[in-house]
């Protein structure tokens, strides 16, 4: 099965991203689905175990060299699309393309360029890391000195030489997932499928492992990843879809779907119960009331929805969606912050009101407050945790279940 | 399933991501799909010497039990021929036994694969589907095949006097390892079977009780009625008797061979058909 060597050396002459698999990143955003085409394309994708239904119409479409993040609470079906797209499980209805092939008609052909790391490491503990990533290369084919080239650039990448040669059932979790990633860009496949990626690693390997995912991408890859983690999406996608009792329910950048949620709230503490009621008054009238949140409003439509950020300032973007609502001129800058309610804490003389976390906002707010004449005597920018973001973007779910 | 990349060019696909020179087309970046067998029996060869428990199951205690049946049993059961007549009468059963042993460890293997992920790796790679259990396969063939030679070269230290020519060595060789080739793929369909390798592990019982229950330690026409039935007709008395004719009886019986080869093939059909079967609906779902 060994190439000969001419053969070698004339494929390797145009493998750039064999050659270096990742790049130095670009801090230029990537361009938008319209213009390079989906890799991934699902439609009306069901799937339902016995009786129950897991996916109920999926729509998602993944442009080619993007990053794209699927959200979700835990039993969403994030591993299940994901099984679906990687060819380990047969929908029931639907249809979808994974890098132009078919996934139903052509699953050979889809598996040549995707590469799966699920949700539990799947390397072979008895075999030591070069050993696994070897083992890829030649069920992948590789010409061997291609192979030897790869595996040296992926302990590497990954910082695995310090174990690369020692059995894995030695390793520890975090050493064993980033073999488990490293084996999956043994065959630097064009479409990468990553579930919960960086779920039981450190800081420091987590900022590893995303830096790695971001230069693939910056490479030409495409990643879609499931992650349970709101950072990890907003460091690293260029697209967020929230998966959610069967559908997408919510879809766009991590900046305009934490925007519609008003993310990031200001809390003003005042120095005494006259000043509180006081701003409780003014901010009440400034922003208008929303007692509970309501979920979000964003049709997962994904020919508006797929569209990246205007590329300035992620605040403008959103702020450009419409998200903040124009306001009267008395009281413009302090809803200028952003949408949803504001809410009032009278024991600790505490209101909360959303902004987008910009200092020009909360500069706008506090010199608002200011000029007329109420004091505050603490801040503190509070970003709500992902149990805010899965409880405002999933509401509807918990009552859909019931109604079932 | 699998079909060859097109020789040159991408696929109709996506356009190619724009920014550098675009990645080269992927038939250029790698060689075509299926297969994958042989990087699979690589897999399961390295594993084979890394597992303590099966080394010890399928080659020490084979030679152990050899000793013990010659030096513990062997006076009392045969005390007419002494040991060395038993020692030549039982070396035929304790590689059958072996074998069995050394098969039915593929089960857990199976079974671990199965239930740790990396089934879901390799399913989502270009490899012909049921190469992973090809390589569990070859790997047992592998391990009995060391056991048997332990087992015969321990024996033959012992005063084992096989009375084999050349072609009697490799029909006995082949009788064996289409044997162990048989039960490995039923062992397989149970490990595929079983839920997990601790299951997988209890539903090989039979394979290691079955050769007691046989011609292999003592002759069936020593055993009351029902056991004897049973002795007599299941299928390790002819694959052993075959064994034995061939090495030490100056030649194999034809209707035991014959019984043997359709016993082997039996087995083997209906193994590997299970395997192949239940391999593709836990996969397909
Ligand atoms: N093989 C199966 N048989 C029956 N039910 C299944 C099967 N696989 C998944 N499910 C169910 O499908 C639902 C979705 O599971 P899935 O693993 O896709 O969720 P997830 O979004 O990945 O969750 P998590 O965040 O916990 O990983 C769950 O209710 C799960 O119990
Ligand atoms: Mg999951």
């Amino acid at each position: 099965m060994t190439m000969p060597t001419t053969t070698d050396a004339g494929m390797d002459a145009g493998r750039e991203p064999l050659a270096s698999p990742l790049p130095p990143p670009s801090p230029e955003p990537r361009p938008p689905v319209e213009a390079v085409g989906p890799a991934i394309r699902v439609r009306g994708l069901r799937k339902a175990f016995g009786d129950v239904t897991v996916l109920d119409g999926v729509d998602l479409d993944v442009a080619a060299g993007h990053v794209h993040a699927l959200l979700g609470p835990n039993g969403a079906g994030k591993t299940t699309l994901v099984r679906i797209l990687a060819t380990l499980l047969r929908a029931d209805a639907g249809e979808a393309t994974v890098a132009g092939h078919d996934l139903a008609r052509a699953p050979g052909r889809v598996r040549e360029v995707i590469s799966l790391t699920g949700q539990h490491a799947a390397v072979d503990e008895l075999l030591t890391g070069e050993e696994n990533l070897w083992l890829a290369a030649r069920l992948f084919r590789l010409p061997r000195a291609v192979a030897r080239r790869r595996v040296a650039q992926l302990v590497e990448s990954f910082d695995l030489a310090g174990f690369s040669r020692r059995l894995v059932k030695t390793y520890s979790g975090g050493q064993r997932r980033r073999l488990d990633l490293a084996v999956g860009l043994v065959s630097d496949p064009e479409v990468i499928f990553l579930d919960e990626p960086t779920t039981g690693l450190d800081p420091r390997s987590r900022q590893g492992v995303w830096d790695v995912i971001a230069r693939l991408a910056d490479g030409g890859a495409t990643v879609l990843l499931t992650t349970q983690y709101l950072e990890e999406a907003d460091q690293l996608a260029d697209l967020v879809s929230v998966l959610d009792g069967g559908r997408i329910v919510a879809e766009g950048t991590p900046a305009a779907l934490k925007a519609r949620l008003g993310a990031e709230r200001a809390e003003l503490t005042f120095p005494d119960d006259a000043t509180y009621a006081r701003a409780v008054a003014t901010l009440r009238a400034a922003v208008p009331t929303q007692p509970t949140p309501a979920p979000p409003a964003i049709p997962p439509s994904p020919a508006t929805a797929a569209s990246p950020p205007a590329p300035d300032a992620d605040g403008t973007a959103a702020t450009e969606a419409g998200l903040a609502p124009a306001a009267s001129p008395g009281a413009g800058d302090v809803t200028a912050a952003g949408a949803g309610g504001v809410d009032a804490d009278p024991v600790a003389r505490r209101v909360g009101v959303p902004t987008d976390g910009t200092a020009a906002a909360l500069r706008r707010l506090l010199d608002d407050l200011d000029g007329r004449g109420i004091e505050v005597a603490r801040v503190e920018l509070r970003v709500p945790t992902l149990d805010d973001v899965f409880l405002a973007l999933t509401a509807g779910s918990a009552s859909r279940k019931e109604s079932r | 399933m699998t079909t060859a990349a097109a020789p040159s060019g991408a696929p109709a696909g996506p356009a190619k991501p724009i920014g550098e020179a675009g990645r080269p087309p992927v038939a250029a970046r790698r060689a075509r799909s299926g297969g994958g067998t042989p990087a699979m029996i690589g897999r399961s060869l390295r594993r084979l010497p890394r597992q303590p428990d099966t080394v010890i199951i399928s080659v020490a205690l084979p030679v152990m039990l050899l000793l013990l049946f010659v030096y513990v049993f062997g006076g009392a059961l045969d005390a007419a021929g002494g040991r060395t007549a038993y020692l030549t009468y039982v070396v035929p059963g304790i590689i059958v036994l072996a074998s069995g042993w050394g098969a039915a460890s593929t089960a857990v293997a199976v079974a671990a694969d199965m239930t740790n992920g990396i089934i879901d790796r390799f399913r989502s790679m270009p490899v012909r589907a049921p190469a992973v259990l090809t390589g569990h396969v070859a790997a047992s063939l592998a391990a009995n095949a060391v056991a048997t030679a332990l087992v015969i070269g321990i024996a033959l230290g012992l005063g084992f006097r096989p009375d084999a020519g050349v072609g009697g060595w490799f029909a006995a060789i082949g009788v064996v390892a289409f044997y162990v080739l048989a039960i490995t793929w039923v062992s397989v369909a149970l490990g595929l079977l079983a839920g997990s390798p601790d299951a997988a592990n209890g539903m090989t019982f039979f394979i290691l009780f079955l050769p007691y229950v046989s011609s292999g330690f003592v002759a069936t026409d020593t055993m009351p009625g029902a056991l004897r039935a049973f002795a007599d007709h299941q299928p390790l008395t002819p694959v052993i008797d075959t064994v034995r004719g061939l090495l030490v009886g100056g030649g194999a019986d034809g209707s035991d061979l014959a019984a043997a080869l359709v016993w082997c093939a039996g087995i083997l059909l209906v193994g590997y058909t299970a395997s192949a079967v239940i391999y593709r609906r836990r996969s397909a779902r």
